[in-house]
């Protein structure tokens, strides 16, 4: 009998092209999403080589990370964001690659809209030029972000040369405590992992609170295994994941709906399957985190206190924990609920799904945004933005004084007009609190769509659960 | 891709963990529609004040490390964003190796791709060969690939692993695209199998 399998290695194994003596792998590729900014110099690259695109047709592109999220009718007035779209423009028609337009309503972050349109299926490797494209792995797919090279190479080629991955599994137990949500979770599993954690490897989380989990909330989790050092999460298909992509545009229909379903049902990992990494949480202990520095494994219960690089006894890490709270302009032993905040930020391809904006407007139903807080929602696309409003959130959310915008990526990165000014300070639903991330000397707390809501109402990072009760 | 050669260079020391490509090159800096040109960028907020002027106490500002070739980083440089504008910045300002004891996953795959030879060390090696970089110009590291090997400037040497086929691509320059090409048949037959057992896979029509 052949040895059990990881949902990972069977996926591998039934996209291998070709395998060279030396282990070095050829894998086919299902999905390409491509965006303006890591596209340019590929497409570049086929045009000098006379090449053109092996399968279009399993290639999407979208403008995401410079387009605007107010004044969307005008012209881009940023020379540079404004060229990097018209590129993009240009080569999706001399290419023949389909494309989402700025005034489609479909356009939106591009881990967002491949989940939302059906594209993004179990079993399947997509890949993009971005390193959040593990969000896709939600579905129970291999996915990961490329570089520019490498996205030339599937233009070419629908294919990636790469080397196996080693197993690693997150299992995540039990049920979560009140405002405790997928957000919580991996910033917690990061904070026990580290941000090099997971380097080598493909992140499968599973345990009941993984499964209990929405789609929305498995792209959260998945989304950040990146953070985590894997190019790779994913959590094996289920009941949720089908009934979440049945009729969507791009899912397979009728016959083909049951052929799909059949396939997809032997992708889960064999019992008895070996992983070379196994982390286990108990969801009951996870509280709401809130992340203290400039990494995203700087991460802490929201009852927590900053670290006091004192009590360090690594050289390297006391090093980077100094440096970090005088970035952060913080103090050793502060409580973190006395961290106050400028901006506030609800969006990005972590957070910007309808969930997220739900939970957000939950928070700040019939109550106001602190005076000298600015807080932004951006909803990963257009087609989270139309629901939202036809539930009424925008309205709840503008009268508590939340700014509602145009779809995009926003200030998760600073490449638009979304940004932090030097020494500002946000409670960020993004990913990355990285040294100036949101905009040169910006200082970035990463939490949960309530917690951030929670905190554009109090002006400093606060215990979403004391809003629940 | 050019070819890859035995070089000796000044090496930097960059001993902080976890330098993300955010670091290495912002993503402001991103919006360029071509490769080259980004090393001025490099580091650019480590590098360099509000008003343009240069931070004195940044290492590559300092003239002993003005023409570094090398770099001997922390663990897990390279954490981040798959931006591929990390390599072509550091490869544009003449870096031609870094040596550390681990990367982060995909800037590894990006820096080979642009001929760049990233070298993983156990730490302790890695503490030494920092140790030389801090002697600056006075201390130069060899890197010669074919024999996998780095010269220490008291004349020891340190072996190195690299993967056969990174390194075979990296000496040849071979472009991999190029490889991959000689392979159509096989992508072809995977084609053609593949749209039999899953034919429900997507397929988007342009519009």
């Amino acid at each position: 009998m052949a040895s059990p399998r990881t949902l990972f290695d069977k996926i591998w194994q039934n996209h291998l092209v070709a395998t060279q003596e030396d282990g070095t792998c050829l894998i086919y590729i299902d999905l390409h999403l491509v965006h303006e900014v890591t596209s340019p110099q590929a497409f570049e690259g086929l045009r000098a080589a006379g090449r053109g695109l092996r399968r279009p047709d399993k290639t999407l592109a979208v403008a995401d990370h410079n387009v605007p999220t107010i004044n969307r009718t005008g012209r881009i007035e940023n020379d540079e964001s404004r060229i990097q779209i018209e590129t993009l423009e240009k080569n999706v028609k001399d290419f023949g690659v389909p494309y989402y337009g700025i005034d489609d309503i479909r356009q939106g972050i591009v881990h967002i809209i491949g989940p939302e349109q059906g594209l993004t299926q179990p079993g399947m490797t997509v890949v993009c030029g971005d390193s959040h494209t593990a969000t896709h792995g939600a579905f129970g797919g291999l996915a990961f972000g490329i570089g520019t090279s490498e996205v030339e190479h599937v233009m070419a080629t629908q294919t990636l040369i790469q080397r196996p991955a080693k197993n690693m599994r997150v299992t995540v137990n039990g049920k979560p405590p009140l405002g405790t949500t997928a957000k919580d979770f991996i910033l917690a599993i990061i904070g026990k992992v580290g941000t090099a954690g997971g380097t080598g490897h493909v992140i499968e989380f599973a345990g009941e609170a993984i499964r209990d989990l929405s789609m929305e909330g498995r792209m959260t989790v998945c989304n950040m295994a990146i953070e985590a050092g894997a190019r790779a999460g994913m959590v094996a298909p289920d009941e949720t994941t089908y009934e979440y992509l049945k009729g969507r545009p791009h899912a397979p229909k009728g016959a083909a709906w049951e052929a799909a379903l059949t396939y997809w049902k032997t992708l889960p990992s064999d019992d008895g399957a070996a992983y070379d990494k196994e982390i286990v949480l108990d969801a009951a202990e996870i509280i709401p985190f809130v992340t203290w520095g400039t990494s995203p494994q700087d991460a802490l219960p929201i009852t927590g206190v900053v670290p006091d690089p004192a009590s360090i006894s690594d050289e390297g890490v006391r090093a980077a924990v100094e440096r970090s709270i005088e970035y952060m302009d913080l103090k050793a032993g502060q409580k973190l609920t006395d961290i106050k905040v400028d901006i506030v930020f609800v969006g990005s391809c972590t957070n910007g799904r309808i969930e997220d904006i739900r939970a957000a407007a939950a928070v700040a139903k019939g109550r106001k945004v602190a005076d000298g807080v600015r807080a932004l929602i951006v909803p990963g696309s257009g087609l989270v933005k139309e629901p939202a409003e036809q539930e009424g959130l925008d309205q709840i959310l503008l009268d508590a004084g939340f700014e509602w915008r145009e779809p995009g990526c926003s200030m998760c990165l600073a490449m638009n007009d979304d940004k932090l000014r030097p020494g500002e300070r946000s409670a960020s639903t993004s990913n990355r609190n990285f040294e100036g991330r949101q905009g040169p000397g910006g200082r970035t707390h990463l939490v949960s769509p309530a917690m951030a809501a929670a905190a554009a109402i109090t002006g400093h990072l606060a215990d979403v659960r004391d809003f629940l009760t | 891709m050019k070819k890859f050669e035995a070089f000796t260079g000044v090496a930097a020391p960059m001993p902080a963990q976890n330098i993300d490509t955010d670091k290495i090159i912002p993503a402001r800096f991103l919006k360029t529609i071509q490769r080259a040109g980004l090393g001025k960028s490099v580091f650019n907020d480590q590098r360099y004040n509000d008003d343009g002027s240069e931070k004195a106490g940044f290492v590559l500002n300092q003239d002993a490390y003005r023409k570094s070739e090398i770099l001997v980083v922390g663990d897990n440089f390279g954490c981040g964003s798959s931006r591929e504008h990390a390599p072509w910045a550091l490869t544009d300002y003449g870096i031609k190796t870094i040596i550390g004891t681990d990367f982060a996953d995909i800037f590894f795959n990006n820096s080979f791709k642009n001929g760049m030879l990233l070298i993983k060390l156990p730490k302790e090696i890695v503490d030494e060969l920092m140790d030389d970089a801090q002697k600056g110009a006075n201390a130069r590291l060899t890197v010669d690939l074919e024999t996998q090997e780095i010269t220490r400037p008291n004349g020891e040497v340190v072996r190195f692993d690299v993967d056969p086929f990174r390194k075979h691509c990296l000496l040849n320059g071979l472009d991999d695209i190029g490889l991959t090409m000689e392979k159509r048949s096989d992508i072809d037959s995977f084609e053609g199998k593949d749209g039999q057992s899953r034919p429900w896979a997507p397929s988007i029509a342009a519009e």
